[in-house]
């Protein structure tokens, strides 16, 4: 198992250096000079001189991308231009948010997506087999920025019943935990803490459950299940497809028939019997489309004004901040690619065949 | 013309099993309720895109200020949108955009990434350790995502994003194609083609590449679903096709500030792009099913 993730990790460097090399070249490629873009239109020309010497732009690109990569492995990700601040900081608080909409969503299509094509498959050919693999083709072919207007406008403005829009209520109050608790901490190591409290603060639902706060809780998780149903809508297609797939599979051996025949009660054979061995391709499904959220929440999150990484590419884009969309497109590249290695790993861990190959 | 003996023999073989084949799949196909579905909406959609002038009631780009956000009515069907445009017309013509970034971009992504995996199976090497090295690079970004990043280096617009979109889904063809070279090379038809004498381009030509189709006809049908949705959601965000230009992602993001006072201005473009993807992902799955059944999921 250590010598699988070894090599597994080996293999990612090539991927870490180019990653490093795309978001490096954006900022080369996009059309318009880089110092003048940092610097805004009405920079005057002495101003932009100076600004490409101090900011190297004026040496061998080979040097500028060793330069890149000693900034981002410092932690110096550049300021944004559009609101001044660190691109670090800025990325702290829009992650959490992303985080909390992916795992949302996440619920939304294992819970769902499973039940239904476990039942889809005990019952195959039957009506409800029947509807839900329509629904589940219907599910993969949903814009889900549509879906997510439709959301929006039946529960949230038609109806009422939950908020069409937003993280929290206006008026509701929710303190970081640091607030709460009242923790002030000093020093390179404080600091640290302090930047890991923040970021934990910023996932709301977690920080109404640390600070105690039943309000928030229920508001929190209001505002979360709307976007979480639309961004959830594909991965439960497709999860629930696979469920079905993997088990009927399953089902169709011998050990099962034994199984029954032995008088097992039939939960027993489906739950225990059944599952244990269809469980793993769906797994390796649920990681990968948790992959596929990160690309779904651009979408998803702007239609809910939810300031997560996604709607913060897209407003930065139109904003041409370019310092803050290289930040956050690597950001998403290194959660994409840490969550295919997890998957690759945690598959190996469950079925020992693949550490062999 | 010089030719080796027995390379007629061995491409009369080919024939024959090739047409048996895609004979089998056809009979498979026709069987495939669903598929015969997804077939007849890609063909609505495709009559509404040759045939649009002649289709829509009205033009899709004049404006009724006048009539602005009218409810569906009987002389405009699906209403008219926030500056009195004619909902239906714009969707009719919409479909011309949709298919054509999805048939180009795929197309565009199918030759180059099959070239791509071609070369790197066939070669195999360093050749192969460098494009897949690439291909893994960006395999590591969502498609999303680096389409954008494309289209926001390239600049906003229908052609620019159909590059982009095309651009980004080359890994999956270059992949596909590399493991079926790999997995072909090795039968023994291609070793008595070798044998025989047949050079080696006309191997790759005749022997293998043909044999590779299969599952890229798969993966190619099931790709201009998944590049009519992405195309959708750029133009949604104002990255694609550009105003005043009928398309359905761009429809529903200039419709958007109207979803509360009137939504059928969103309703109807987000219908059209689901029943078009719908159609290609229907096709796809079946397809994969009659192509090579023991992929069927």
């Amino acid at each position: 198992m250590t010598r699988y993730v070894i090599r597994r990790l080996l293999l990612l460097v090539p991927v870490l250096v180019g990653i490093s090399m795309v978001t490096f070249a954006m900022l080369r490629l996009i059309p318009g000079d880089p110092a003048r873009i940092m610097l805004g239109e009405h920079a005057t020309e002495e101003a932009i001189e100076r600004f490409r010497e101090s900011a190297g732009l004026n040496d061998p690109i080979p040097v500028q991308y060793w330069r890149y990569l000693q900034r981002i492995a410092k932690g110096d990700w550049g300021r944004s231009i559009a609101r001044r601040e660190l691109v670090t900081t800025e990325l702290a608080q829009r992650l959490p948010a992303t985080l909390e909409l992916s795992v949302g969503a996440m619920i939304v299509a294992c819970v769902v997506g499973i039940s239904a094509g476990i039942v889809s498959a005990y019952k195959q050919n039957s009506a409800f087999d029947l509807v839900t693999m329509i629904g589940a083709l219907v599910g993969v072919s949903m814009p889900v920025f549509w879906l997510g207007l439709l959301l929006s406008y039946f529960f949230g403005f038609k109806l009422h019943w939950l908020p069409p829009s937003a993280r929290l209520t206006v008026g509701i109050e929710l303190k970081t935990i640091a607030e709460a608790y009242n923790i002030q901490l000093s020093g390179q190591i404080g600091a640290a803490v302090m930047a890991v409290l923040n970021f934990l603060s910023n996932l709301y639902v977690f920080d109404s459950i640390v600070t105690a706060n039943p309000d928030a809780l229920i508001d929190s998780i209001k505002h979360l299940i709307l976007p979480s149903i639309a961004l959830g809508t594909i991965p439960m297609s497709i999860i629930a497809r696979m469920t079905r797939s993997s088990l009927l599979e399953v089902l169709g051996m011998d050990y099962i028939r034994t199984a029954r025949a032995k008088g097992q009660h039939e939960r027993v054979v489906l739950m225990t019997h059944a599952m244990k061995n269809a469980f793993l391709p769906i797994i390796t499904v649920i990681g990968l489309q948790f992959g596929g959220l990160l690309a779904g929440a651009i979408l998803t999150e702007t239609i809910f004004s939810w300031p997560g990484m996604g709607r913060l590419v897209v407003e930065r884009i139109l904003a041409r901040d370019y310092p803050t969309v290289q930040g956050a497109v690597l950001v998403i590249a290194l959660l994409f690619v840490f969550l295919n290695l997890l998957v690759d790993i945690s598959y190996a861990y469950l079925d020992p065949r693949i550490r062999y190959e | 013309m010089d030719r080796p003996p027995g390379s007629d023999v061995a491409s009369l073989g080919r024939t024959r099993a090739r047409s048996s084949l895609l004979l089998d799949a056809w009979r498979r196909l026709r069987r495939d309720k669903l598929a015969i579905a997804g077939m007849l909406l890609i063909l609505l959609f495709v009559i509404a895109a040759i045939f649009a002038p002649l289709i829509a009631p009205y033009s899709p780009i004049e404006q009724n200020l006048l009539q602005r956000r009218q409810p569906p009515s009987r002389q405009h069907w699906m209403g008219l949108d926030e500056v009195g445009r004619d909902v239906f017309s714009r969707l009719i013509f919409g479909a011309r955009a949709s298919l054509q970034v999805g048939l180009l971009s795929v197309s565009l992504a199918i030759l180059v990434g099959s070239i791509l995996g071609a070369l790197s199976g066939y070669l195999g090497g360093w050749v192969d350790q460098a494009i897949m090295r690439v291909m893994d690079i960006l395999l590591a970004f969502p498609g999303l995502l680096l389409a954008i990043a494309v289209v926001s280096i390239l600049g906003p617009g229908l052609m620019n994003m159909l590059y982009a979109i095309g651009f980004v889904s080359i890994p999956v063809y270059a992949r596909i194609m590399r493991a079926s070279v790999l997995a072909i090379r090795e039968q023994d038809f291609v070793m008595a083609a070798r044998a025989v004498g047949v050079p080696e381009h006309r191997m790759l030509l005749r022997q293998i590449l043909p044999n590779c189709l299969t599952p890229i006809i798969v993966a190619g049908t099931l790709g201009i679903a998944t590049a009519i949705l992405d195309a959708a959601g750029l133009s949604f965000l104002g990255l694609g096709a550009q105003p005043p230009m009928p398309e359905w992602g761009t429809m529903l993001g200039e419709g958007r500030g109207s979803v509360f006072t009137a939504p059928h201005i969103v309703l109807f473009p987000g219908l059209a792009i689901m029943l078009n993807v719908l159609g290609f992902n229907l096709l796809g799955d079946g397809l994969r099913d009659a192509l090579d059944p023991r992929l069927r999921m």
